[in-house]
Order: structure tokens, then C-alpha cells, then sequence
């Protein structure tokens, strides 16, 4: 654990709310997210006076919770939330069950009403330990003072370790009042956790058997990769091996978009080459992904042919959903290192001009199905060109944090991603009002970032108080809020496949009424609020809030109610389906494509040619 | 579907059992019977879980219930190579005329008569699945008043011990 010991008194007398703080300052901790209330009440005194931990004053203790999380993804460090018992506390499940389902490490710290009290339906009583049960890595209700220096030290050792995820204590309020002893560093006594980082020799021989006996493999890479802070050695086994990459939406940034070999996104709305490259594929290489339902489709028709060495540091998510054939639970940095060595040396050297032919077919893809979108059919502003030029102008060494929807998948596929940590999302969950708060959390952890938010007009209007949290703590983000005026990704599905009835879908932001106008909202929070309407003038106006970095600035780009997101595979089907817009499915080369297949399985495993070409009907 | 029996140690901590069977009830596991109760280590807890699960399922809660910080070990006790039994308590309706009937079964099964009132016998028996059920089903006829089962404990056989091992390597 990587406390800094207090070598210097490290026994003082305090209260419990003091050894809190005091104990917060040990593990490192140097932002706190959070609002008071009166069960946690005695631990903001003494954090008026701490000199390292800065408290930052939410407006909602949602937005506290996803602040965290942002801070997380931005650095990879734990983000700490704090809030009060009974609906303080409750406001935090949403963002802790967000960072449950994304691993992402964060500890919140609730007051609890007095252990007296407790069970009685005091005042704001919520069991909230019992509540996140479900949703955190682990949890803690603490009654005495005496373990709260210990809790503190577990929780953020659970948090960051292993897989990473949310950790919540929960501390009675006359544990906070009473007299402790603080004692750093505090005995940790944890029997029952020891995540499993270092794989085992024999399954990293055995996957480096199957990449070698393999013709067709793809690298399907998750959000492991970038929590293991792999993306370097996995360059290095993409260097050493030329086998092709698709990054899931956890892993957008963890191998650069712009590589050759980089295919895309994976999934519902992925890219066609990533998507067929999995469907096509006889070997997948999973690195810290999970096989989730939007990546695999139809999970029995999910890449039919190939084999499976499915890498994770969590032991319960290998053979889950897909079965795997090499199992190897580790970190995935160690992983992935020791898979470099085992196919660039020894008995299971893979030679990368093996997988030349599957190689040029997959890029081959890439360059016949780019992801793209269909010229507006008048002046209007189209959403994906927006998001592409913001990525064009902000450049990969900016943060994105989209919020849930369309506009957020238009961030994973138009924005070029070329370093890890770059892009953080709501990915499992699906949390719609993620975006400004995360926004908001990776600023303060990477203040010389520029960080856009990009919003929807729902999303937006979920979490936005927390503008005034930016402006009053000198946060200055972007916000891009894609405004098509409507709940755009639920309409979409009404415009597929309920017949274009346009039920509770319509927000009234920018089509005939401007409830609200994001520019005065803005503007009353002491934001910067711009607006753009016509392509013309997009590049001025992201470049003018460039410029300004002083306070937060906001954009609303009206932009056009029926832009879809593209590619798509329908909900439950295979991948195999995939269009590349309404009703169109790829063409496919089909002499071209049944030759391939040909070559490729008459020297490898036999399975009849044509077996998994994909729907050529229009 | 088929039943396993699950022998889970944990930490002896207040919210152990809600964690544990949450996690059941959350991952769409039937839990057939549950037993708790402590050990010879005054800090561990022992757990035992009967399930009716596929192979790939118990696989998969295995590993949840091996997530859990407070879990520190899991072990699957094979039937033939364990002993399980459970305790039960059981109140049948016997008068003058049946309680004969009823004491000739209590000693075929090597079962005790605890309490009895002209009406009723009340009868602790102690076994395996098998056996319980066998006795509850000639029982049955005679008229059950009330009945209450405790969950199945297991121990496996021969000399080893699974609580030694798990606080070895905690």
C-alpha cells in the first residue's frame, strides 16, 4: 500500500472526526468531493483546517460521486466523495453504482446517524451500507472511532487494487464526535482479498501457442488495459506481432486511432471493420474486456470461429459470458508483457507475416467502410461534425467526457484518441448526467488539460448546478452541449422501431421553444455561454472557447433532431446484421471475400469456407 | 439443475450473511438451504450453502462468493467424500391409537421423541437429505402439525481440514 507514513507523531489523541481527516491526509488523498449535512457534520471541522486535502462544494451530491469518478478516470488515482447520511448518502448510488459496473476506483464517505440511533428510522437513517451492497467492490459502516484510521487505509487499498471499483464508509456520527487515538500507519487486516497480478507461466504459453497456430486474430481490448496502464506494452505486442486492434468504449484511447492496425470500436454502434474483424475472426486476444452485451451482439452467434484467451484481473469475469479456452487472471500490463516475450522468443515465436493476408483484409475494411455520416440534406448543423472538429481543434491531449447517448457515441467514433486516460465515459451503467461533473472532476485532477465536456440537451439538464461548483472553485471546463432537442438516442430507436412515434422524446431546447436557452443558463451561472447553428460557424466558435480559460465556457450547437448513429446492430442480434445505415447492410466483395476465407482455412482449421459470411442483402 | 453444497469461511463481521446472500439473490441463484455458525477460530465463520446449479453457474458464484473481501475460502463438498446432515424438528399429530405406529418409524431412523402430549409426538431427527426425507414421508400420513429444518452442515472426510488450510494462506 502506498500510504506516506507520518513518521512524525503518529500517535496523536483526536476526536474521530479528526483521525478521519487526519487519516485522508495519510493515504494521499488531496481533493474531496463532497456536501455537509448533519450526520457528517463533525468531520467538515476539522477539514476547514487541513492544508492537503482540498474540499470541493458540490451543488448535488450526484455530481460529487461522478466528480470523483472523473478524477479517477482522468488519472487513475482514487477519487474520494463525501456526503451525509439518509438522502446524502442515497444521492451517491447512482454515481457508485456508475463506477461499480466501469471499475472505477473511488471511496465515498457517508455520516451515518448515531450508532445509537441506528435502526430506529432516525432523521435521515438510510442503511446505505446495506443499499450499496450490490454496487461497491466492498463497504464499511464504522461505529467506533478507533477503526477508522484502518478502514480508511483498507478502503483505498481495496479501491485501487485488483479490479478497481467504488469502496463506501460509513461512519456513525458518535464515532465522529468520540475521543480516538490516531495511529499511522494502522494494521491492516485483510485475509480475504489477495487480487491474483501475475499470470501463470503455463497459460501464457498456452495463449502464445494458440497466437501462433492462428491466422485470423484480433486483439479485442477493454477498459482493463487503460486501468492497468498498459497501453504502452500493448503498443509494444502490436509492434511485435502486427495483429490487428479494436478497442472497446472502456478502451477508447488505449492503442492510438491513428495506427494502421487500430480497426475501432467494437460493438452495437462500432465501426464495421472492428465489428467483422470479431465476427471473422479464429483467435480473439481479450485484454481487460468483459464480452458485455453491446460488444457481442447475440452472444451465441458472437465470433463464431475463434478461439478465446480471455485476459482479466478479475477471475469471476473469465468464462462468463463466452467461454474461454486460455483463461489468464493477472493485471493486464504484467500480462501483456509476459505475452511479448512469449511470442517474440522461444517455442512460440509468432511471425507476424502469418497474419499478413487477414492483416490487409481487415484494413481493407477500414478503408471500404470508414465510420462516417451522410451529408445534411440542407445547411443544417450535423452533430457528428461538430464533435469531429472539436476533436480536430482541442487535439489528443485534451480530456473528452461525454454524458449517455448519441452525442456520446459520436465522441467515441469521431474524436481521434491517441493516448489512454483521454476519453472517460459512462460506459456499463449508462449514467445520463455524467458529463459535466466528470468534466469537472478530471479538471481539478489535470488542471493544465483543456477538458470538454460534450453533452446532450438531456443529459445536460440532469447534472448541470454543478457549473456553479466549476465557476466558484475556478474549475474552468468546456461544455459542448449537442442540442437536437430531444432525448436523441431513445428517439432514434422510436425512428427504427416504433414507427417514428415520437413518445416523451421531445425537450422543447431548440425546435420551437428554448426551454431552456443554454446560453442565458450559462450566462446566470457566470459561465461564457456561446452558441453555434450553422457548419460555417463551428470552427470559430470552438476556437473562440479555446481562448477563453478563465472561467467555464458553454456551447449549445443546435444541431439536427434526425441524425442517427451509424453503424448500428440492432438490439439482440448478431453482429453478423450490422448496417451502416438505415436498412443498408455492407456490400461485400463476395468472390473476394469466400477466396480469402478459402485460403485462410485450408491451412488452418478446416471449418468450411462461407460458413460465416456476413448478410449481403440490402 | 443439480445440487451443491458450498462450505464458505468468512470473517466473522456483522453483515457477513446479508452480503452473502444478497449475492445469491442478485446473481439469480437459488439457494436451497443455508447454515451459519462459528468455528474453532473465533474470528472465522462457517457457511453452508446447498444451491441447485448447472456446472458453468457454480463456477461462476464460486468466483463471486471468492470476490467477496470477507469470504476466505470456497470449497465444493463432493457428496460421497462428505458428511452432511441436517436437523429436524418435527411435531405429528398421534394419539392412544398411533403412537405406537409413530415411535416403531422414530426408532427405524435412530430418531428421539422430545416432547410428548396426548395428541402429539414431537421428534428431533438427524441425518442426511436423504434420510430426512425418507422419514418425513412415512411420517406424513399420521398428520404433520409443525416442522422445522435447520440447513445442511458438511464436513469433508478423513484427516484434513479446510479451515486450517484457508488461514494458512490468509
Amino acid at each position: 500500500m502506498a500510504h506516506k507514513a507520518q513518521t512524525q507523531s503518529n500517535r496523536v489523541e483526536v476526536t474521530g472526526a479528526q483521525s478521519l481527516i487526519l487519516a485522508l491526509e495519510a493515504v494521499g488523498a488531496d481533493t474531496v468531493f463532497g456536501l455537509p449535512g448533519g450526520a457528517i457534520l463533525p468531520a467538515y471541522d476539522p477539514l476547514l483546517d487541513s492544508t492537503t486535502v482540498r474540499h470541493i462544494l458540490v451543488r448535488h451530491e450526484q455530481g460529487a460521486g461522478h466528480a470523483a469518478e472523473g478524477y479517477a478516470a482522468a488519472t487513475g488515482k482514487v477519487g474520494v466523495c463525501m456526503a451525509t447520511s439518509g438522502p446524502g448518502a442515497t444521492n451517491l448510488v447512482t454515481p457508485i453504482a456508475d463506477a461499480y459496473m466501469d471499475s472505477v476506483p473511488i471511496v465515498a464517505i457517508t455520516g451515518q446517524v448515531s450508532s445509537r440511533a441506528i435502526g430506529t428510522d432516525a432523521f435521515q437513517e438510510a442503511d446505505i451500507r446495506g443499499i450499496t451492497m450490490p454496487i461497491t467492490k466492498h463497504n464499511y459502516l464504522v461505529t467506533n472511532a478507533d477503526d477508522i484510521p484502518r478502514v480508511i487505509a483498507e478502503a483505498f487499498h481495496i479501491a485501487a487494487t485488483g479490479r478497481p471499483g467504488p469502496v463506501l464508509v460509513d461512519i456513525a456520527k458518535d464515532a465522529l464526535q468520540s475521543k480516538t487515538t490516531f495511529v499511522w500507519p494502522p494494521r491492516v487486516s485483510l485475509p480475504g482479498y489477495h487480487p491474483v497480478i501475475k499470470p501463470h507461466a503455463k497459460q501464457i504459453r498456452e495463449a502464445a501457442r494458440l497466437i501462433q497456430a492462428a491466422r485470423r486474430p484480433v486483439l479485442y481490448v477493454g477498459g482493463g488495459v487503460i486501468r492497468a496502464h498498459a497501453a504502452e506494452d500493448l503498443a509494444a505486442f502490436v509492434a511485435a506481432t502486427g495483429i490487428p486492434v479494436v478497442t472497446t468504449l472502456m478502451a477508447r484511447g488505449a492503442f492510438p486511432d491513428s495506427h494502421q492496425l487500430h480497426l475501432g470500436m467494437p460493438g452495437m454502434h462500432g465501426s464495421v471493420a472492428a465489428v467483422t474483424a470479431l465476427q471473422k475472426s479464429d483467435l480473439l486476444i481479450t485484454l481487460g474486456a468483459r464480452f458485455d452485451d453491446r460488444v457481442t451482439g447475440e452472444l451465441k452467434s458472437f465470433a463464431p470461429d475463434a478461439k478465446v484467451i480471455h485476459a482479466d484481473i478479475d477471475p469471476a469475469e473469465i468464462s462468463k459470458n463466452r467461454v474461454a479456452d486460455v483463461p489468464i487472471v493477472g493485471d493486464a500490463k504484467a500480462i501483456i508483457a509476459d505475452l511479448t516475450t512469449a511470442v517474440t522468443s522461444g517455442e512460440y515465436q509468432a511471425d507476424p507475416a502469418a497474419y499478413q493476408a487477414w492483416r490487409e483484409t481487415t484494413i481493407g475494411w477500414k478503408s471500404t467502410f470508414p465510420v462516417g455520416y451522410s451529408a445534411p440534406s440542407s445547411d443544417a448543423l450535423m452533430p457528428q461534425y461538430v464533435i469531429e472538429r472539436l476533436g480536430a481543434i482541442a487535439g489528443p491531449e485534451a480530456v473528452y467526457v461525454p454524458g449517455v447517448g448519441q452525442h456520446q457515441m459520436w465522441a467515441a467514433q469521431f474524436i481521434r484518441y491517441e493516448r489512454p486516460m483521454a476519453f472517460a465515459n459512462s460506459g456499463g451503467l449508462g449514467t445520463m448526467g455524467y458529463s459535466v461533473p466528470a468534466a469537472m472532476g478530471a479538471k481539478v485532477a489535470e488542471p493544465d488539460r483543456t477538458v470538454w465536456a460534450i453533452d446532450g440537451d438531456g443529459c445536460f439538464q440532469m447534472t448541470n448546478q454543478e457549473l456553479a461548483t466549476c465557476v466558484i472553485n475556478n474549475i474552468p471546463i468546456k461544455i459542448a452541449v449537442i442540442n437536437n432537442s430531444s432525448l436523441g438516442m431513445v428517439r432514434q430507436w422510436q425512428t427504427l422501431f416504433y414507427n417514428e412515434r415520437y413518445s416523451n422524446t421531445d425537450l422543447h431546447t431548440s425546435v420551437g421553444m428554448r426551454v431552456p436557452d443554454f446560453v442565458k443558463l450559462a450566462e446566470a451561472y457566470g459561465c461564457v455561454g456561446l452558441r453555434c447553428e450553422s457548419p460555417d460557424d463551428v470552427d470559430a466558435t470552438i476556437t473562440k472557447a479555446m481562448e477563453i480559460n478563465d472561467v467555464p465556457v458553454l456551447i449549445d450547437f443546435v444541431v439536427e433532431r434526425d441524425a442517427m448513429v451509424w453503424p448500428m446492430v440492432a438490439a439482440g442480434v448478431s453482429n453478423d446484421l450490422i448496417q451502416i445505415a438505415k436498412d443498408t447492410a455492407p456490400q461485400w466483395d463476395r468472390e473476394e471475400s469466400e477466396a480469402m476465407e478459402q485460403d485462410l482455412d485450408a491451412d488452418h482449421d478446416g471449418i468450411p469456407s462461407g460458413s460465416h459470411r456476413p448478410e449481403t442483402t440490402a | 439443475m443439480s445440487t451443491h453444497t458450498l462450505s464458505v469461511l468468512v470473517e466473522d463481521k456483522p453483515g457477513v450473511l446479508a452480503r452473502i446472500s444478497a449475492l445469491f439473490s442478485r446473481r439469480g441463484f437459488n439457494i436451497i438451504s443455508l447454515a451459519v455458525g462459528p468455528t474453532e477460530h473465533p474470528d472465522v465463520s462457517r457457511m453452508t450453502v446447498v444451491v441447485d446449479v448447472e456446472e458453468l453457474p457454480l463456477e461462476q458464484v464460486t468466483k463471486q462468493l471468492n470476490k467477496l473481501v470477507e469470504v476466505l475460502k470456497v470449497v465444493e463438498l463432493d457428496r460421497d467424500s462428505s458428511i452432511q446432515r441436517q436437523i429436524v424438528l418435527v411435531k405429528i399429530r398421534a394419539d392412544a391409537h398411533t403412537r405406537s405406529q409413530v415411535l416403531e418409524i422414530v426408532q427405524l431412523f435412530r430418531a428421539k421423541v422430545v416432547d410428548v402430549t396426548p395428541e402429539a409426538i414431537s421428534v428431533e431427527a438427524t441425518g442426511n437429505v436423504d434420510k430426512i426425507h425418507d422419514l418425513l414421508e412415512l411420517l406424513e400420513p399420521y398428520g404433520v402439525k409443525e416442522l422445522v429444518q435447520s440447513g445442511v452442515v458438511a464436513l469433508g472426510r478423513g484427516s484434513r481440514s479446510i479451515t486450517d488450510r484457508a488461514l494458512r494462506t490468509a
